[in-house]
């Protein structure tokens, strides 16, 4: 499916007039099984898209909470070959609902590009997100994701100018995604106006959906951008749910799932009703 | 800086900043107009003559260049073969060569009107060094060290804060270098609008491994002229030690057209067959981080690995990228020499010559130590002595078994 998903799900977002929420959570966090349980269980709680973190040792564009998630998953093995096969498991399912993998670029170079497009697609993986591949480098991973219809989702930020947006668009799909802020994941709440005038200026170059994310932690928040915005993306807010459901030891305790899903269905109302 | 002839090894990068298949730009694209008008300004800069005479102003009145190329007598005749020099870097202000490279990065940063210096640091020479920049020119400055490196390396930690700097304890992942690294690319991130990133080796997203590269030229253009003073012809072999690999591309980079051969010293720490060590090129794969593709330390799924040195300053898992290329091609050699080799070289050194080597340093004369008696009486060896060890002295006393 791929990129079609991904549009699919946004032709049906727009002709019910509102905004999608995608949620981010750490693929083995804080361990395989929960973390599977989890992601079968976000579409039924109000997850439009699901974005899911590729564990990466390095993980030099997110804040504490990301960081933390990504060493969790990590120290109960999980790789990237895992995240595939949870993937695989979701789409027994579910086959509608988009799923992006985010996170850096070592690990796919390590698995070997032809390679992990190739498996990412048959395990039912829809986009990607890699943060530390900028538009200089697409030859590297949207090119050939292009080639085979993997969305490859591009991010623009507070400081792309014009210039760059036409050089980001040119090989990225599915949608915008938009930083809020110049910063990591979970930092600060974000201004409105500025978001929007990016926004609105965008939309003069090009018809592609957009997301927002970084910094949003609220369903009151979420529901402010959702008003303008396409897609609103929390993600730190979430992992700090699983985050306080687990023990020393990373082991889940008896309501993390329900927590984290109750969250998401809280974020998914502010969401869905930002604009009624 | 370099030359552009045909048939040479000094023409990289190219525009997009590669040497081979290494060297790129992978950051965040938060980051990228900054990377690019970094470069902007570099390119000017390095054809603004008064750009030139200001940084080779300050290397000679506040770094204290040209430091000597010393004929290092006793070590050798204890040696027994080749004649051995040292280049000096452990002379100049501030006790390393990471000195030269921050006056360079500074100017540039002043040049681009930022306001904020942040850095990165292993030892604690490139923090010293950027901390003594920052008072120079009266800049505020953080500096992420990672907490065990702060354990190991405190006269430094000490260096800093009366510089002025802020030193912010890095305790995520393997809490050395290569975390250190990932807190400043966040913080720099989180301040694109006012601070610049003085990087501390050769490593890093296009141009830090150019700029960093030509800001340490210095080592190797003046120590081509000195040994040609002294001896009236080039060096035979060329010993530098590679954390990043700054101080080894600052004295190779001018001689790599000549017929010289050169060795870079890898930090072996317990055995390069051990997964213990932070030799990248000698036991690790191309990969990608920190901005640039090289060879790296890490697992089958592409997580970097903790590297290990008993030198705080060799301690990080990746290489500078055009290193890499230069090990690919076979211009350089890259050999490992591991703790034990180190401390007792780090000794040697002490006594015969009454030169207290850093401990990064002394894996490059514990490198010499092994080359120099193979090699006729006629062979000179340039060797790059990065830095003094005061800053190591517990460490190797700890290790010594010895109580201070
Ligand atoms: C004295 C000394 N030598 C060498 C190094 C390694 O860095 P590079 O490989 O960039 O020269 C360091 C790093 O801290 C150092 O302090």
């Amino acid at each position: 499916m791929g990129l079609s998903r991904i549009q699919k799900r946004f032709e049906k977002l727009k002709s019910e007039n509102c905004a999608g929420l995608i949620t981010f959570t750490t693929a083995g966090d804080p361990d395989y099984d929960t973390s599977l349980a989890l992601l079968k269980g976000l579409p039924s709680a109000g997850a439009d898209i699901i974005e899911l973190g590729m564990p990466f040792s390095d993980p030099m564009a997110d804040g504490p909470a990301i960081q933390e998630a990504s060493i969790r998953a990590l120290k109960n093995k999980m790789t990237l070959k895992k995240t595939l096969n949870m993937v695989e498991s979701f789409r027994e399912e579910d086959d509608d609902t988009p799923i992006i993998l985010m996170g850096y670029y070592n690990p796919i170079y390590i698995y070997g590009v032809e390679r992990f497009l190739h498996d990412a697609l048959k395990a039912g993986i829809d986009g990607l997100i890699i943060v530390d591949l900028p538009p200089e480098e697409d030859s590297e991973l949207a090119i050939p994701a292009k080639a085979v219809d993997m969305a490859m989702i591009h991010l623009a930020t507070p400081t792309t100018d014009q210039n760059r947006l036409g050089q980001i668009l040119e090989n990225g799909s599915g949608f915008l995604y938009y930083v809020t802020i110049a910063g990591i994941t979970g930092a600060a709440k974000p201004d409105l106006a500025p978001v929007k005038q990016a926004l609105d200026n965008f939309r003069k170059i090009t018809q592609l959906p957009m997301a927002v994310g970084f910094g949003i932690k609220s369903a009151e928040d979420a529901a402010r951008f959702a008003k303008f915005a396409d897609a609103v993306v929390v993600g730190s807010a979430i992992v700090d749910v699983i985050k306080s459901n687990i023990n020393q030891e990373n082991v889940a305790n008896s309501v993390l799932e329900s927590r984290v899903l109750s969250f998401v269905g809280e974020l998914a109302n502010g969401v869905k009703n930002a604009r009624k | 800086m370099s030359e552009n002839k045909i048939n040479s090894y000094r023409t990289g990068p190219d525009e997009d900043g590669h040497f081979g298949i290494f060297g790129g730009r992978y950051v965040a694209e938060t980051l990228m107009p900054l990377i690019l008008e970094v470069e902007k300004t570099y390119n000017h800069a390095k054809h603004d003559p008064a750009f030139k005479q200001e940084f080779h102003e300050l290397l000679k009145e506040f770094v204290g260049r040209p430091n000597p190329l010393y004929f290092a007598r006793r070590m050798t005749e204890h040696l027994k073969g080749a004649k051995i020099y040292f280049k000096r870097e452990e002379l100049n202000h501030t006790g390393a060569h990471k000195i030269n490279n921050c006056i360079g990065q500074i100017l540039l940063a002043r040049r681009m009107g930022k306001t904020r210096i942040i850095a990165e640091t292993g030892a604690g020479q490139h923090g010293v060094a950027t901390a003594t920049v920052c008072a120079l020119f009266g800049m505020p400055c953080v500096i992420y060290m990672g907490a065990k490196d702060i354990e190991r390396q405190k006269p430094n930690v000490f260096r800093m804060k009366l510089l002025g700097a802020e030193v912010v304890p890095v305790t995520s992942g393997s809490e050395s270098l290569k975390d250190s690294m990932n807190e400043a690319l966040r913080d720099w991130v989180t301040n694109v609008e006012d601070t610049f990133y003085i990087i501390g080796t050769a490593a890093g997203p296009h141009p830090y491994p150019e700029l960093v590269r030509d800001f340490q030229c210095v080592i190797g253009d003046e120590a081509r002229e000195q040994i040609l003073e002294k001896e009236g012809r080039l060096p035979d072999s060329l010993v530098a030690c590679v954390g990043g690999g700054s101080n080894a591309i600052g004295l190779f980079h001018p001689f790599l057209d000549d017929d010289v051969d050169m060795y870079a010293v890898e930090a072996a720490g317990l055995g390069i067959d051990t997964d213990k060590h932070a030799a990248s090129l000698s036991g690790g794969a191309p990969g990608v981080l920190h901005g640039n593709r090289t060879y790296l330390l890490m697992d089958d799924d592409g997580q970097i690995l903790e590297a290990h040195s008993i030198s705080a300053g060799l301690d990080y898992p990746g290489i500078g990228p055009e290193h890499s290329h230069l090990h690919d091609i076979g211009r350089v050699k890259y050999v490992p020499i591991d703790d034990n080799e180190a401390l007792e070289a780090f000794q040697l050194c002490t006594k015969l010559e009454g030169i207290i080597p850093a401990l990064e340093s002394a894996h490059a004369i514990a490198y010499v130590m092994k080359l120099a008696p193979t090699l006729p009486k006629n062979h000179i060896i340039v060797m790059g002595l990065s830095g003094r060890g005061d800053k190591d002295i517990f460490t190797v006393a700890s290790a010594l078994g010895e109580d201070i």
